[in-house]
């Protein structure tokens, strides 16, 4: 590990650690930490966004409300396309994910904001949610015609129990990717940039080069914020979509 | 001593683990490059067709999420 005199000391994963916000060290399960505090900011923006900038529903929307409108009908298209007609009934639950995850992303890119996607106790609840949701809501719509979902009928009889394991462990997966996939892109980003601004504090004159390098880098950040909310909410379409209809 | 070649052997782990997402990037930029080549074939259908982009993406993604997990496991829990 680094030394603390030693000319290069980048530490990037102090970015992340969670730490009571009214002093101490304890953290508990009701202890309000930074990670409450950013989550809170993201729910408030949000908020402001959808319920308060979209309060005038003007026939020519001012610009908060074009954004919301803009997000509102993405998603909106997204389930239709993804999840088909039916899955539009979902389309609070996804919205209010979609909405989280993206302003949770978009918030931690301000300089000393803590970004909550990037641990994966956050990602892994949104991701739990929507597995518990899917499973349970495929097997009340479905009943025991679910399963079929693990039982390829396109494929030969005798190839058709390997799939079937091969589908089945491929479902179970599904919240470890989709929660991992989030908060290892948010995580990484996070990191590699520091770890550039590590390097603008040791270069000394030569400090424009790695602040160069790291607006790049935000620019790049910007973009997999949306990228990653956008993949995490199609995700969740794709699962929907298996539930309504299990039939391959 | 015995420990320390525990933890070595973790970091190495952790190390190779990292190769994995070489194939997951081979995989990305597989599912990229095809949808671009199809793209461009027939510019009017491309529009329709960037969700299936980024779901083949995600699941080209997960896989390389997988070395991740690993090193992270050997980092951190082994």
């Amino acid at each position: 590990m680094a030394e603390a005199n030693g000319g290069l000391n980048i530490r990037p994963m102090d970015q992340f650690r969670v730490e009571p916000l009214f002093g101490g060290d304890y953290v508990g399960m009701f202890t309000i930490t930074n990670v409450t505090l950013w989550m809170a900011l993201t729910v408030l923006a949000v908020t402001l966004i959808m319920v308060v900038g979209a309060r005038g529903r003007a026939l020519v929307p001012t610009r908060s409300q074009s954004v919301a409108e803009v997000a509102y009908s993405f998603i909106y298209r997204m389930i239709e396309d993804v999840a088909g007609r039916d899955g539009v009934r979902f389309f609070p639950y996804i919205m209010t994910l979609f909405m989280f995850v993206l302003f949770a992303n978009l918030l931690g890119l301000i300089p000393w904001a803590f970004t909550t996607t990037s641990h994966i106790a956050v990602t892994a609840v949104l991701a739990l949610a929507v597995f518990i949701t899917v499973t349970v809501l495929g097997f009340v719509l479905n009943g025991a015609a679910f399963l079929r979902l693990f039982w390829v009928d396109s494929a030969p009889l005798a190839l058709r129990p390997i799939l079937a394991l091969i589908e089945l462990i491929s479902y179970f997966v599904r919240p470890v990717s989709h929660s991992i996939r989030l908060a290892g892109a948010m995580m990484a980003g996070h990191a590699v940039a520091k770890v550039f601004a590590g390097f603008a504090a040791a270069l000394g004159a030569a400090f424009f080069i790695p602040v160069l390098a790291v607006t790049a880098l935000y620019a790049l950040e910007l973009l997999v914020a949306v990228i990653q909310a956008y993949v995490f909410t199609i995700l969740t379409c794709v699962y929907l979509k298996d539930a309504l209809h299990p039939h391959h | 001593m015995e420990g320390d070649i525990v933890q070595m052997g973790a970091y190495i782990g952790a190390g190779l683990a990292c190769l994995g997402m070489g194939g997951a990037g081979i995989g990305v930029g597989h599912v990229a490059g095809n949808y671009l080549s199809g793209a461009l074939r027939n510019p009017a259908a491309a529009a329709g067709q960037t969700a299936f982009l980024f779901i083949g993406i995600a699941f080209a993604e997960a896989l390389g999420i997988f070395s991740f997990l690993v090193a992270l496991l050997l980092m951190f829990a082994v």
